[in-house]
């Protein structure tokens, strides 16, 4: 199982690397909001930390969507999905294979955006980092264990643009506010305990939305 | 090895498959006849297991009826959409496949597999650098990469030029000869009369016309395909 989750991976990194299709789009996008907000902030510029957690997750979240839009619309080109439905794996195996793929499109385009956002708002946040790393991962698994479905669902519509947003924000809502909330918690105070909630949340979310993801994903492939 | 009972499919208020029932044998060449829209395609997807009857059953037995995910790796399924990544090389995008349906993956093998489509010494160059011609060589070694025993065909020869015809030609005669069971839709009369043992004309999503070879002639045939085709 682990080595066809690896191999539907390792097929889309390496289109991935070949095109940058996705990534810079999404980059692109999470730079673009970073400016926005950086004029948009300026008034406020003594009390931005309070700001950035949103700031962040706006533009991850947002970048996000444009990626999981490209995932399965990939597919759909030469109808590459066709063929990987014919292989005999279990569908889920597909599933967890794209989530992952997602899962690390979005991460590297979140490193990026938070360096910039480190320079923009000239931010110091070296202790801080491997916090942010944890709350990053777990709301990014968040975020693509739902989007993954939910973009498949879309790609077999004719507005697939335009749905997968509005499908999939009213869904992922929990997870960006508990992720903006553990973000804020890390770059505005020191109560590290604070954190509990809102990690366990978005793992659980995870956990949850992973397993029924996996589990419907057959039928959500067929005609 | 496949027997479709009341086979029906309904996209929104359209009619695909209107009670559909067929057995095919073991080792039967069945080509699939039917204007543009007379239900040939979601019938092969349906056989696929790419597409789910709204009524009806199909069982594939072999020679007990097998799970969905058991019957998929019996199938081969071979359309006009070569189901091929352009961005990757033609030994990617067959190593990948491999590593899907677990079989060996190593170069020299897969280069083989190239050669044999003859595609020699293109191995190594993205898809998306090859002719229609030369996709649809390589969609065939993607194909039946794992020797599949049920090869189901949707206009296969689309694109393919005169020695890709004659190759794929070749290559389902041996298939049929190996005792596999071959399902192919055509728009080709001649072809899929040379190649089936059994022809099945689908109109408005049933099975209009089932005629063995043996017991009609080429000529008969076309005759009493345009009949129904011109009264319908």
């Amino acid at each position: 199982m682990i080595a066809k989750v690896w191999a539907i991976f390792r097929k889309d990194m390496l289109i991935e690397l070949r095109t940058k299709d996705s990534l810079n789009a999404m980059l692109f996008f999470g730079i673009v909001v970073l400016v926005i907000f950086n004029f948009a902030l300026e008034p406020v510029r003594e009390s931005v930390r309070a700001a950035v957690p949103g700031v962040l997750w706006v533009a991850f979240a947002f970048a996000g969507t444009l990626g999981l839009n490209r995932m399965f619309a990939a597919e759909k080109e030469n109808s590459c999905l066709q063929g990987l439905l014919m292989v005999p794996v279990d569908r889920g195996i597909l599933y967890l294979g794209k989530m992952l793929a997602a899962s690390v499109f979005m991460l590297l385009t979140e490193a990026v955006v938070f360096v910039l956002c480190l320079v923009f708002f000239n931010l110091t946040v070296w202790s801080e980092i491997p916090w942010l790393a944890l709350i990053f991962l777990v709301g990014t698994l968040g975020f693509t264990s739902v989007g993954t479905l939910l973009s498949a669902v879309a790609a077999n519509t004719r507005m697939r643009e335009v749905l997968l947003p509005l499908i999939l924000f009213p869904v992922v809502l929990p997870v960006i506010v508990n992720a903006v909330e553990a973000t804020g918690i890390v770059l505005n105070t020191v109560d590290y305990g604070a954190l509990r909630l809102p990690v366990t949340f978005m793992s659980v979310f995870t956990i949850v939305f992973t397993t029924v993801a996996y589990l419907l994903f057959d039928f959500v492939l067929e005609d | 090895m496949i027997e479709a009972q009341g086979l029906a499919k309904y996209f929104g208020r359209f009619t695909a498959l209107r009670s559909l029932t067929v057995t095919i044998g073991r080792g039967e060449f069945i080509s699939l006849f039917g204007r543009n829209g007379a239900g040939k395609t979601t019938f092969l997807r349906v056989v696929a297991g790419l597409s789910r009857p709204s009524s009806g059953s199909l069982r594939i037995l072999d020679p007990e009826p097998l799970a969905p995910l058991a019957a998929r790796g019996l199938m081969g399924y071979l359309s006009h959409n070569t189901a091929l990544y352009l961005d990757l090389t033609a030994l990617e995008n067959l190593r990948f496949y491999a590593e899907l349906h677990g079989l060996p993956h190593q170069d020299s093998d897969l280069e083989r597999r190239i050669d044999v489509v003859g595609l020699s010494g293109r191995g190594h160059e993205p898809v998306r650098n090859y002719s229609r011609g030369m996709q649809q060589r390589l969609a065939i070694a993607r194909a039946f990469l794992h020797d599949p025993q049920i090869l189901l065909l949707d206009e296969p020869f689309t694109g393919l030029d005169q020695a890709g015809t004659e190759f794929l030609k070749g290559y389902l005669a041996g298939a049929r000869r190996d005792g596999k069971t071959c399902i192919m839709a055509t728009h080709d009369v001649p072809l899929g009369y040379e190649l089936a043992d059994r022809m099945l004309v689908i109109e408005k999503g049933v099975v209009a016309l089932d005629l063995s070879k043996s017991r009609v002639s080429l000529a008969e045939f076309q005759s009493r395909y345009a009949e129904l085709a011109g009264e319908s």
